[in-house]
């Protein structure tokens, strides 16, 4: 269980997280999103103690991480796959970090075998794909056989068979009952992984909660029907207080009422419904919706288009 | 929850704690190539320029030469390269960590930092010892195996006054160097500047004096830290203005203990 309160840090006069509160609980994934300068990797330091919030609180399992003296046993984490000195082997890199927390050699070797580093165990990390040293950034997260995982960005640089086995692994890991809390900004891997959303914009929550729940407020939910009898179901629909908007030849798409609903509407008038399907706002374009305005970072094209014209 | 049943770690006592932290920045030390090589680095200067002074100059020293001249000082001539391998080595144990993003995993896994900087600076300190002065030994006995001709004049053995302690000078004050280095690297963090500042400190207020009234010398001088470290490992003092042995070590420690002394405040004063 991590627990944020009103967390908030300032670099001089810029404010990368702005009185966050949130909470990530056991026995779920739970990803973290927002676009890139969102504040992600910031929340994360301040949650490992790396930084010194500017207000407010985080605790780990109730405690400030700073207070563990053997942290690697209550929360691991994969801050930045590159956080390794090039020049030490993976297996010296995690033997160092085991050594530190007193955690047994044979945990080094059981976690190289877990993330398939076993081979180039003795191999330096310098000379590692992103890939690997991605899964070696696991392994140490790993060591302490921790309650606790973060990880932050973990599918970056990883092949198709690489995200699909720390997925499998991210779900493995949860349904035993740990707290999982990832970061991306890749909303498609969010909602292959997780169960429930944080999502933070500019350093402000933006909304917590189901990934369900999320993608039940999206404006682009709808019911998309197909029949010969468009027209007179369009009046029909229009009447009961939906809305409805002719897509061109026979389709119709309809907001305000359920598929069940437009079904027994078109049985009672003994139509043909040649299609009848509810259309979910992806979770890609519910996050677009929330995240509109709280995108820092935008290419000079999207400025362009978004700037009113003066001609 | 039975799987993250939190377990006990094994041996709960806080020594414990520390003599782990102390291993493992032992095995960091240990499994890098540049500890390997810098201190490499740091035997073969010694070794060579004692060998080089045996062979090439102790013999050409004119009669009147030989009696200014220190012959430990000459045997311990390498000191003045082997000091840059070993500063070098001092700031990376620090850097490196800082210029990969290692400190982060380093203090997650340790957040009490002060531990962690205490750890590297001993396991660090009694590295830069051994290594420093058995390769100064190493020199002072390949130095005199050497000497020949008219250089035999230039022969001494341990039991002369000043001679042992000048030898094992030479190892205490690259362990110091060292540290000086290492306390530089926590505050500065960056690699290239810590070592720029470090033979800035070493080599350039020696130069910057020469500009200065001789009577600014002589009273400044004797106290930079290289010219007051070096008291150490040298057997009898010819130089008028120069501080004492130990003196002139105790000021040169003083460098490295405030160097040391800024890392360990701002490392918890700063974001890692």
């Amino acid at each position: 269980m991590i627990e944020a309160i009103d967390l908030t840090k300032r670099y001089g006069a810029t404010t990368a997280v702005d009185g966050l509160s949130f909470t990530v609980p056991p026995g779920q994934v739970t990803g973290f999103l927002g676009p890139n300068g969102a504040g992600k990797s910031t929340t994360m330091r301040l949650i490992l103690g790396l930084d010194a919030p500017s207000a407010g609180t985080v605790t780990v399992n109730g405690r400030p991480y700073g207070s563990y003296r053997r942290p690697l046993f209550q929360v691991g984490a994969l801050l930045d796959a590159k956080g390794v000195h090039g020049g030490r082997s993976a297996r010296d890199h995690l033997r160092a970090l085991a050594l530190s927390n007193g955690i047994p050699d044979s945990r080094v070797w059981a976690v190289l075998e877990q993330v398939g580093l076993r081979k180039v165990a003795r191999k330096r990390a310098g000379g590692f794909s992103l890939g690997m040293a991605q899964r070696l950034g696991i392994a140490a997260a790993l060591l302490g056989d921790p309650p606790v995982l973060m990880f932050d960005e973990p599918v970056n640089g990883l092949d198709p068979e690489g995200v699909h086995w720390i997925r499998t692994l991210l779900k493995t890991l949860a349904a035993e009952g740990r707290t999982v809390f990832l970061s991306s900004h890749l909303m498609s891997e969010m909602a292959l992984t997780a169960d429930r959303l944080i999502v933070i914009g500019r350093g402000r929550l933006i909304a917590e909660t189901t990934v369900a729940d999320f993608l039940d407020g999206g404006t682009g939910n709808h019911v998309r029907v197909r029949t010969p009898q468009a027209e007179t179901l369009a009046g029909l629909l229009t009447g009961r207080g939906a809305k409805v908007e002719r897509q061109g030849g026979d389709a119709l798409r309809v907001t305000g009422a359920t598929a069940g609903e437009i079904g027994d509407l078109a049985r009672t008038h003994e139509m043909t419904l040649l299609e009848l399907a509810e259309q979910q706002t992806s979770l890609e374009e519910r996050y677009m919706e929330l995240t509109a305005d709280a995108v820092d970072y935008r290419t000079a094209e999207e400025t362009f288009r978004a700037a009113p014209t003066t001609k | 929850m039975t799987a993250t049943a939190i377990r006990t770690p094994p041996g709960s006592a806080r020594r414990l704690g520390f003599l782990g932290v102390l291993r493992s920045e032992f095995l960091k030390l240990r499994s890098v190539p540049s500890t390997f090589w810098t201190l490499a680095l740091t035997v073969v200067f010694n070794v060579v320029f004692a060998a080089l002074a045996a062979t090439f100059v102790a013999g050409r020293l004119s009669a009147a030469d030989r009696q200014k001249v220190d012959g430990i000082r000459l045997a311990l001539a390498g000191l003045h390269l082997s000091q840059v391998a070993i500063g070098v080595l001092g700031v990376l144990v620090m850097t490196s960590e800082y210029g990969t993003g290692m400190i982060r995993v380093t203090f997650a896994a340790v957040p009490r930092r002060r531990v962690v900087l205490a750890a590297k600076a001993m396991v660090f300190a009694a590295t830069a010892l051994v290594v420093g002065t058995v390769s100064s030994f190493a020199a002072y006995f390949v130095f005199q195996t050497l000497l020949s001709g008219s250089g035999t004049g230039l022969k001494s053995s341990l039991g002369d006054p000043g001679v042992l302690r000048a030898v094992t000078g030479g190892g205490l004050y690259l362990a110091v160097l060292g540290l000086l280095g290492l306390g530089l690297g926590t505050v500065i963090r960056a690699g290239a500047g810590a070592i720029a500042t470090l033979f800035g400190l070493l080599f350039a207020p020696a130069l910057l004096l020469d500009l200065l009234p001789h009577s600014w010398q002589s009273t400044v001088g004797p106290y930079l830290p290289m010219q007051a470290g070096s008291q150490i490992f040298v057997a009898v003092s010819g130089e008028p203005d120069s501080l004492g042995t130990w003196t002139g070590f105790g000021v040169f420690c003083l460098y490295a203990v405030a160097a040391v002394t800024v890392g360990f405040v701002l490392l918890d004063r700063r974001d890692a």
